[in-house]
């Protein structure tokens, strides 16, 4: 809701700060350019979404403030943590705030756990290696943890491998090693898109419940716009490695500016509203990355395009907060 | 075949897109060239210094061990009595020096990589033609075949190898052939464990799975699907198996059991150059060095072709 | 399964109105495929059975869209596999056009194959990496029709991949120089090269971003009218299937739980698993998803497959279960409009979906 995003106090600095981010990659194509120069502020306690399509390069933004990027990507720019520039650590200062101030849930819960360690194994490690507790204690405190993520039995849970848990069982393991060491942030990356749909809504109720009980900040990372709808504050709409729509929840999906975010929440399936069978798609596919087309990078899938969008159209913010970047003025109501 | 007519298509493709007008201009364009794996796989090589490097070394290397010896004016069976044991010098022609018995290390050290690599390659080819096709058959059709199949590997595997062979140069002699069949022999299981377990994974592709639906034989799958995704992995395999099998064969000889005189190989060399090493060190030196530097390259080159192949950070 | 094994022997007016032909292609009866594991040591071996699908039974028409959904281990894939004839069903029949594929022998059923394609759930993985997207398109062409010339495969080839939006100048490209959505395409586009009667769809859009999901639909929509195909639509969640489907079959844990006209099921599910299904589809809304959040949602997580509950297998997480539902398996039965569902309490209970 977008009043609960107030409830940080006015004054503190945000807890993340990302200035003029750029990504890149050295492919056999030539050079794929990820991301093209994103800000962003992330306050205390925020839940923020940056949805997009696959390549939109919002996944490759939350490597690049990890430090995780492949071998054949270069990051620039700024990611302000606390006071110091994440991009400029060592990899073992990096070692020091991922896990402990930051932590980061993938997409794929199988391939983030260790399948010959038992649960309690990897997350006792976890909390022995940063909070200095001893064995007995950092036990116990596993197994709360993988209460509070609603594991039912955790005490005797805790001792199985992790095939011996269900694919949503292990997303919330996940979320609960994530969770152990109290971070400041947390970044999901498609936290849900490997689960059934079912499990989806559990994993989000999760989600919802631990934003209202901590002061931690989430990044929340999805290509379903649905999937945020409940738990984000702000939304950041990324299209081929920049920043197209930013605004609060509200506005995002009762106010999209960018007719890119329009056609997202058109192509949306929706079970709550009755007729209408059709689903309206966004024609044409993503623009190939190699060969980014100058101007407008929605231009060719959009219907109000114009001659106006051969020019790279600027990022128009708002004193709300709201920023677009499309030549046109749009403030669409959706019907509700 | 019956095709349906060009106005609904034209209708199809219409409703597809508002915008007919690409599909227009891409029915007069020619057919965009397609960049397969295997160029991408090539130019990532390329990319890669020391496997480049490595390749043109042994380029060089199998030109010289052909060639070299018709440079020299020595011949490798030729005693000189005037030179025994020399060391190396230019003004003598014996670039590498010559040993105890005033033979040219130069030409002997050619001679002898011709048969080193000549094993090498020869005995892989033989692993890969018998595992590669034991393997995918194992793997393809699974089930108590591929049980059957992989038991008689488990216990050809548990024989002691070098028992085996010392065995057979015992009771059939000292042949050439005998190596290559001897360690050939040997190396295939690993070659068909692997290519086995790459069809076991590949069956169940859903590609496989797609052909298998759309009515495809078995053979055409094997052929078409299989095979040409297994060529990465066994080229790999090839490219780490010719050292390996150098070594072995170098073992052999130092043992005495390899080549024999007045042939030689590098193993045999450098058998010969230790018992010379304190007086006469180059008899030693260079067989080492032409040795270590073949095992190196494929080393490299077999490094270089894995992550080529197998591109783990493509974004 | 006496009740699942002729279900839509009456029931049918409804599609019979709706669907071009009268006459089903496809009659599945009582379809079951078993798995079986073997665990333990060398000498107290036992051997686990998983019953993957277990007493199918639905019908199929000329031109209409069945859609199957299920989480994943309903048995939703291996139903289609078993279809296709990918897998051995341990019982029952598959009759196509009123022959039972279940008794061909191999080459018989390679005959068949024509009729029935299939378009899989990941757009990479369904394409073979090292061949061409015309290769890959005609493939199927070049099986059936060995002695076609290379110019009449081509000119096919470019008509289809014209028919599915493609390029027909990418014809020499490789999968992996197109998008997730363009894969899909090429798949679809193999597998309406024979001319089919029915497509099995398994889960084709779950791997494709939102955007690319509704273009795919919409194709598959468009050709079908325009074909007249048959299709089988599976999913794991009932949000695109609605847009597609004429009927729906919900599957748990390899049991049919529902099924019913596309419209009914969605505006008042007979099943308290439909039901949950539904309620479990993120909506696009920050004020509904809020007040939906405290709605009842699906608790607890998926009993072992090897070893199902007694009585009704969704007991263990039905909101609605009472005692009877611990020990009798409700059979598959028909309601109100010729739909079908497997729930003792179907008619006692009200599922009605408001508008939201």
């Amino acid at each position: 809701m977008a009043a609960e995003a107030q409830k940080v106090p006015a004054g503190k600095p945000p807890i993340l700060r990302i200035k003029d981010l750029k990504v890149s990659f050295d492919t056999p194509d030539g050079e794929v350019h990820a991301v093209t120069g994103l800000d962003f502020e992330l306050a205390h306690g925020e839940t923020l979404a940056i949805v997009g399509e696959s390549g939109s390069g919002k996944s490759q933004t939350a490597m690049a403030i990890m430090g995780l990027l492949a071998e054949n990507g270069t990051a620039s720019g700024a990611a302000i943590f606390d006071d110091q520039d994440l991009m400029q650590l060592s990899q073992d200062e990096l070692n020091e705030v991922r896990g402990k101030e930051i932590s980061m849930i993938f997409q794929d819960p199988m391939t983030a756990l260790n399948p010959y360690l038992t649960i309690e194994k990897q997350m006792i490690e976890v909390i022995m290696h940063h909070q200095g507790l001893g064995r007995e204690e950092a036990r116990a405190h596993a197994v709360e943890m993988l209460r509070a993520v609603r594991i039912a039995d955790p005490e005797e849970r805790i001792h199985d491998y992790p095939h011996q848990y269900s694919g949503g069982m292990r997303q919330r393991v996940l979320i609960a090693m994530g969770l152990l060491c109290e971070p400041q942030l947390l970044i999901a990356d498609e936290p849900t898109t490997a689960l059934d749909v079912t499990v989806q809504a559990q994993i989000i109720h999760l989600i919802a419940e631990l934003r209202q009980k901590s002061s931690m900040s989430i990044i929340i990372i999805t290509h379903d716009l649905a999937v945020v709808a409940d738990i984000a504050d702000h939304i950041i709409v990324m299209y081929a490695g920049q920043m197209v729509e930013r605004g609060t929840a509200r506005d995002i999906f009762y106010r999209p500016q960018h007719p890119y975010t329009q056609g997202l929440l058109r192509s949306v399936p929706r079970l709550d509203r009755v007729g209408g069978t059709a689903l309206q798609a966004i024609p044409g596919n993503p623009p190939n990355p190699v060969s980014v087309p100058a101007g407008c990078r929605f231009r060719d899938r959009c219907e109000f395009a114009q001659d106006a969008c051969k020019e790279d159209p600027p990022l128009r913010e708002t004193d709300d907060g709201r920023a677009s970047r499309c030549v046109l003025e749009m403030d669409r109501e959706v019907s509700r | 075949m019956q095709l349906p007519p060009k106005e609904t298509l034209l209708a199809m493709a219409a409703t597809e897109t508002a915008d007919d007008d690409p599909f227009a201009a891409a029915l007069a364009q020619e057919p965009v060239r397609g960049r397969s794996l295997w160029s991408d796989a090539w130019h990532r090589l390329l990319k890669n210094r020391a496997a480049v490097t490595s390749g043109v070394i042994m380029i060089v290397m199998v030109l010289m061990v052909i060639f070299g010896p018709m440079l020299s004016e020595w011949s490798g069976d030729y005693t000189d009595w005037d030179h025994t044991a020399a060391p190396p010098s230019l003004e003598t022609g014996h670039w590498f020096g010559t040993d105890a018995v005033g033979r040219d290390i130069f030409v002997r050290t050619l001679e002898g990589g011709r048969i080193s690599l000549l094993v090498g390659v020869v005995a892989t080819l033989v692993s890969l033609i018998i595992g590669v096709s034991y393997g995918a058959i194992a793997g393809y059709y699974g089930g108590s075949t591929d049980k059957l199949m992989m038991r008689i590997v488990d216990i050809i595997y548990a024989l002691p190898f070098m028992f085996f062979v010392i065995l057979l140069m015992v009771v059939f002699g000292r042949n050439i052939l005998l190596i290559f069949v001897a360690i050939g022999a040997v190396n295939w299981l690993d070659m068909a464990r692997i290519v086995r377990g790459q069809t076991l994974g590949l069956k169940n592709t859903e590609y496989v799975e797609a052909a298998r639906a759309c009515g495809v034989g078995h053979w055409a799958i094997i052929r078409r699907h299989i095979v040409p995704n297994l060529i990465g992995v066994v080229m790999v395999y090839v490219t780490l198996t010719i050292p390996q099998v150098i070594l072995v064969e170098s073992f052999l000889s130092f043992l005495g059991l390899g080549v024999q005189e007045p042939m030689s190989s590098w193993g045999a060399l450098v058998n010969d150059g230790a018992q010379d090493m304190e007086s006469a060190p180059w008899t030693l030196a260079f067989p080492a060095a032409f040795l270590t530097i073949t095992l190196y390259c494929f080393n490299y080159i077999g490094d270089g072709m894995r992550d080529a192949l197998d591109p783990k950070d493509k974004s | 399964m006496n009740a699942a094994a002729k279900p839509q022997a009456k029931g049918q007016a409804k599609t019979e109105a709706a669907a071009p032909e009268r006459k089903p292609v496809l009659r599945v009866q009582d379809l079951s495929v078993h798995f079986s594991d073997h665990v333990g040591h060398l000498f107290s071996r036992t051997t686990r059975t998983l019953k993957a699908v277990e007493g199918i039974s639905f019908e199929l028409y000329g031109g209409e869209t069945l859609g199957i959904v299920g989480e994943s281990g309903s048995g939703k894939s291996t139903l289609a596999r078993a279809i296709l004839g990918l897998v051995k069903p341990r019982r029952g029949r598959v009759l196509w056009m009123g022959e039972d594929l279940v008794q061909l022998e191999e080459e018989e059923m390679r005959a068949r194959r024509k009729d029935i394609q299939v378009v899989f759930q990941d757009p990479v993985a369904s394409l073979n990496p090292r061949m061409t997207a015309g290769d890959i398109i005609a493939e199927p062409l070049r099986t059936f029709y060995p002695h076609m010339a290379n110019l009449q495969v081509q000119e096919r080839t470019r008509g289809m991949m014209k028919m599915v939006g493609l390029l027909p100048n990418q014809i020499n490209r490789y999968p992996h120089e197109f998008s997730g959505g363009q894969c899909q395409r090429i798949s679809i586009a193999r597998s309406l090269v024979l001319n089919p009667k029915l497509i099995i769809c398994d889960e084709p859009v779950s791997a494709l971003d939102v955007s690319i999901q509704a273009q795919i639909v919409n194709l598959l929509r468009s050709l079908q009218k325009k074909l007249g195909l048959s299709l089988i639509f599976i999913a794991h969640d009932l949000s695109v299937v609605r847009h597609i489907s004429d009927r729906i079959l919900v599957m748990y844990m390899g049991r049919a739980m529902e099924l019913a006209q596309r419209d009914d099921l969605y505006r008042k599910p007979l099943h308290p698993y439909t039901n949950a299904l539904i309620k479990s589809v993120p909506i696009p809304d920050p004020d509904l998803a809020h007040a939906a959040r405290r709605e009842n949602w699906l608790t607890g997580d998926m009993p072992s497959p090897f070893n199902p509950p007694p009585g009704c297998v969704f007991h263990t997480r039905c909101p609605y279960a009472v005692n009877r539902c611990h020990a009798d398996i409700p059979a598959l039965r028909r309601l109100e409009h010729g739909d079908w569902a497997a729930c003792h309490r179907a008619e006692g209970l009200d599922l009605s979906v408001g508008d939201g």
